[in-house]
C-alpha cells in the first residue's frame, strides 16, 4: 500500500457550544484522488480549513507528510497546496506578480518554478495581464498554479469545479487525474456533486452534519447505490418478469426501478424483449445525494439537504 | 522577513495608494499657499505697508479689542490673553512670528496637519492592510503559506511604518517646494521663540529661549511622526477587528473628529486627558498654546499615546495570530 501523506484523527470543532465536527477520521495515501462529499452545510468547507490551517480545531490531530499541522505549521505547509473556495488572487497585480508573491513565502519556489507552473496550467499568452482581466476559468488555473508552487504532496480544492463552464469542468478533472496519476499527488477534493466525484476521485468520504457516515471506492459505494430505471410496454407484463429476476420498485408515473448490475442488465433486456415486451427507456441512473444520504444513514434522516 | 516587505510594498504600489495621497498633499499645499498670499497681500493692503512690526502691532490691537468686548467666555479670555503675551514677547525682542518663506508654511502647514490631515492620510493606508485581505479572500492564500501568522502581520506593521515615513516625507517636502515658489526658499535660519508653558493659565517666560527654524521644524517633524505611528497603529488595530475596512475607517475617523471637537470643550472633564484623540496636537506644547485640559504636558501627552500604541500593538498580534478565519 502507498504512503499516507494526510491523516486526520479524531477531528472536533466546537463553534459557541454547538459541535459542527464531530470526531473525522480518514487518510489520503500517495496519487490518490479523494472525495469530500456531503450537501451544503455538512461542514466541508469548515473541514478544509482546519486541515490547511485556517481555522484551529477544538481536539484532534491533522498530519501532512507526518507533520502536525498545530505544532509544526511551517513544515506542514510546506508539503501543501490548497484552493479554498474560489482561487481569491490579487486583482490589481498580474498574473505574474500574484505568483512572484506567493513564491516569496516559499523556500526554494523560484524564477524557474514560477515559469513551470505557467506552463503547466498553460497561462503563458496572459500572464503579464492583471487578474481583474480574466475569466472565472483563468483565475481557477492561476489558482491552481499558485497552489503548485511549492511542489506540494497534498493538493486540498475546495469546489474546484464550482462556477466553471463543462468544458472547464472537464478540463479541470482531467487536470486533477495527471496531477494524481503523474505526479503522484494526493489531491482532496470536496463536492457536493455526485455525478462530479463519481468521475474524479478513486475513495469518496460521504460527510452529513459534521459525520463522515461512510469511507469506500467510488466503485463500490456506487455499485450498491446506482439504478436501473425502465419504460416499459405493457407495463404490467414487464413487471411480472422483472419481478422475477430482480427486485422492482415502481414509480407513480409508471416507471421501473431495478438495482444497476452490469452483468445482469443485459439479460434482463433480453428476456423482456423475448417475451414481448417492448423497452421504451432503459436508463443507468446515479441515486441524488439525498437518496444516498437517506440510503446511507438509514432512511432516517429526513431534512437532509 | 525582506521577501514579505518586498511583497507588501508590491501590493501598496500596485493600489497607487501613495500616488493619490501625494496628489492630495500637493492640492492642499497649493490652496494653501494661495489662502497665505491672499492673506499677506490683504495685510499688506490694510496697512498699507508690508512690515511685519506694523501687522503684529495691529494684530495686538485687535486682540486687546476683543478682550475688551464683555460677551466672552473665560476659557477663551485667558486663551486670548496668552496669545497676546505671546505677541508682545515677539515684538518686544524684535522677532517675526511669521518670517515668509517656504520653511515658515512648512512648519505651519505641519502644525495644522497634524491632528487631523496627517492622520486621515495614514488611515488611507493602514484601515485596509489587513482588512482588504479579508475582503478579497486572499486572506486564505496568505495563511495557508509555510509562513507563521506573527511574522505576515509584522511584515505589514513594518510596510505601514515605512509608508507613515514617506507620507511625512512627502508632506514636507511638498510644502516646502511649492510654497518656496511663492514665498521663497529663505528663512531656514530664523529664530522661532520656544519654551512657553502654561500652568494654571498663566504664561511661564521663564525659559523661553530661541530656536533656528530648522531645529524647530525638525522638532515638529518628530512629534508628527510620532502622532502619525500612533494613529497608524491603532488603524491597523481597527483593520485587524473589523473585516469591513468601510466600518474600521468610520470607527477611526469617528475617533480623529471627536477629538478635534472634545479638544475644544473637555476642559472641566479631566479624565478625557486619557483619550488618544485629545492628545494628538503635540506641536502645541512647543509653540506655547493653552493644553485643552488643565494639567497636560507633553510628557503627559506623550505616554498617553505610547500606551495607546502598545496597547493596540498587543491586541493586533495576540488577534490575528489566534483568530480563527473563515
Amino acid at each position: 500500500m502507498s504512503r499516507v501523506t494526510l491523516s486526520v484523527s479524531d477531528l472536533r470543532k466546537t463553534i459557541k457550544r454547538k459541535e459542527i465536527i464531530k470526531g473525522l477520521n480518514f487518510e489520503l495515501r500517495e496519487g490518490e484522488v479523494f472525495g469530500f462529499l456531503g450537501p451544503n452545510g455538512a461542514g466541508k468547507t469548515t473541514t478544509i480549513r482546519m486541515l490547511v490551517g485556517l481555522i484551529k480545531p477544538t481536539s484532534g490531530s491533522i498530519r501532512i507528510c507526518g507533520y502536525d499541522v498545530k505544532s509544526d505549521f511551517t513544515k506542514a505547509m510546506k508539503y501543501m497546496g490548497c484552493i479554498v473556495e474560489n482561487p481569491e488572487l490579487y486583482p490589481f497585480l498580474s498574473g505574474y506578480e500574484n505568483l512572484l508573491h506567493f513564491a516569496r513565502m516559499l523556500p526554494g519556489a523560484n524564477e524557474g518554478r514560477i515559469q513551470d507552473v505557467i506552463n503547466l496550467v498553460g497561462l503563458q499568452a496572459r500572464i503579464d495581464d492583471k487578474v481583474k482581466t480574466y475569466s472565472l476559468g483563468m483565475r481557477q488555473r492561476l489558482g491552481i498554479a499558485q497552489a503548485l508552487l511549492n511542489k506540494p504532496k497534498v493538493l486540498i480544492l475546495d469546489e474546484p469545479t464550482n462556477g466553471l463552464d463543462p468544458a472547464g469542468i472537464r478540463e479541470m478533472r482531467q487536470f486533477i487525474r495527471a496531477l494524481a496519476e503523474k505526479e503522484g499527488l494526493s489531491v482532496l477534493v470536496s463536492s457536493h456533486l455526485l455525478s462530479e466525484i463519481q468521475l474524479l476521485c478513486d475513495r469518496v468520504a460521504i460527510i452529513s452534519k459534521g459525520e463522515i457516515i461512510q469511507v469506500d471506492t467510488v466503485h463500490n459505494l456506487l455499485n450498491t447505490q446506482e439504478k436501473i430505471i425502465w419504460k416499459l410496454e405493457p407495463l404490467e407484463k414487464g413487471k411480472r418478469i422483472l419481478r422475477g429476476l430482480t427486485e422492482v420498485t415502481e414509480t407513480e408515473d409508471g416507471y421501473l426501478i431495478t438495482p444497476f448490475q452490469e452483468r445482469d442488465a443485459g439479460r434482463w433486456n433480453q428476456e423482456l424483449t423475448k417475451q414481448g415486451v417492448l423497452v421504451m427507456e432503459m436508463n443507468r441512473k446515479l441515486p441524488a445525494l439525498e437518496e444516498l444520504f437517506l440510503e446511507l444513514t438509514g432512511g432516517g434522516g429526513g431534512g437532509i439537504g | 522577513m525582506a521577501n514579505l516587505i518586498q511583497n507588501e510594498m508590491m501590493k501598496l504600489l500596485a493600489r497607487k495608494r501613495l500616488l493619490v495621497i501625494g496628489i492630495i498633499i500637493a492640492v492642499l499645499v497649493l490652496l494653501f499657499t494661495y489662502a497665505q498670499y491672499k492673506q499677506v497681500e490683504e495685510q499688506r493692503e490694510k496697512l498699507g505697508t508690508t512690515d511685519w512690526r506694523a501687522a503684529l502691532q495691529q494684530q495686538i490691537i485687535d486682540i486687546q479689542n476683543r478682550l475688551g468686548s464683555s460677551r466672552m467666555s473665560d476659557d477663551w479670555r485667558e486663551q486670548l490673553q496668552i496669545t497676546l503675551k505671546q505677541q508682545q514677547y515677539y515684538l518686544d525682542h524684535n522677532i517675526n512670528p511669521t518670517e515668509p518663506g517656504a520653511p515658515s508654511f512648512m512648519r505651519m502647514f505641519v502644525e495644522n496637519s497634524s491632528d487631523l490631515f496627517i492622520p486621515l492620510l495614514v488611515m488611507i493606508i493602514a484601515s485596509d492592510l489587513v482588512s482588504s485581505e479579508h475582503s478579497l479572500g486572499s486572506i486564505k492564500l496568505l495563511l495557508t503559506r509555510p509562513v507563521k501568522r506573527w511574522k505576515i502581520l509584522l511584515s505589514k506593521y513594518i510596510t505601514l511604518l515605512l509608508a507613515i515615513s514617506m507620507i511625512i516625507a512627502m508632506v514636507g517636502l511638498l510644502s516646502y517646494i511649492l510654497s518656496g515658489i511663492v514665498f521663497g526658499y529663505k528663512g531656514m535660519n530664523a529664530p522661532i521663540i520656544t519654551g512657553f508653558t502654561i500652568s494654571e493659565g498663566n504664561l511661564d517666560t521663564s525659559e523661553v529661549r530661541l530656536v533656528e527654524q530648522w531645529k524647530f521644524l525638525l522638532m515638529d517633524f518628530g512629534l508628527v511622526c510620532f502622532v502619525a505611528v500612533v494613529v497608524g497603529t491603532l488603524a491597523f488595530m481597527l483593520s485587524v477587528l473589523i473585516r469591513s475596512t468601510a466600518a474600521g475607517m468610520g470607527v477611526m475617523l469617528a475617533a480623529l473628529i471627536s477629538g478635534a471637537i472634545l479638544s475644544n470643550m473637555v476642559s472641566s472633564w479631566e479624565s478625557a486627558k486619557y483619550l488618544f484623540m485629545v492628545n494628538l496636537k503635540l506641536t502645541n506644547y512647543l509653540n506655547g498654546v493653552a493644553p485643552p485640559i488643565e494639567g497636560m504636558t507633553l510628557f503627559s501627552s506623550l505616554s498617553v499615546l505610547l500606551f495607546w500604541w502598545a496597547a493596540a500593538l498587543v491586541v493586533s498580534f495576540v488577534i490575528f495570530t489566534k483568530e480563527d478565519v473563515y
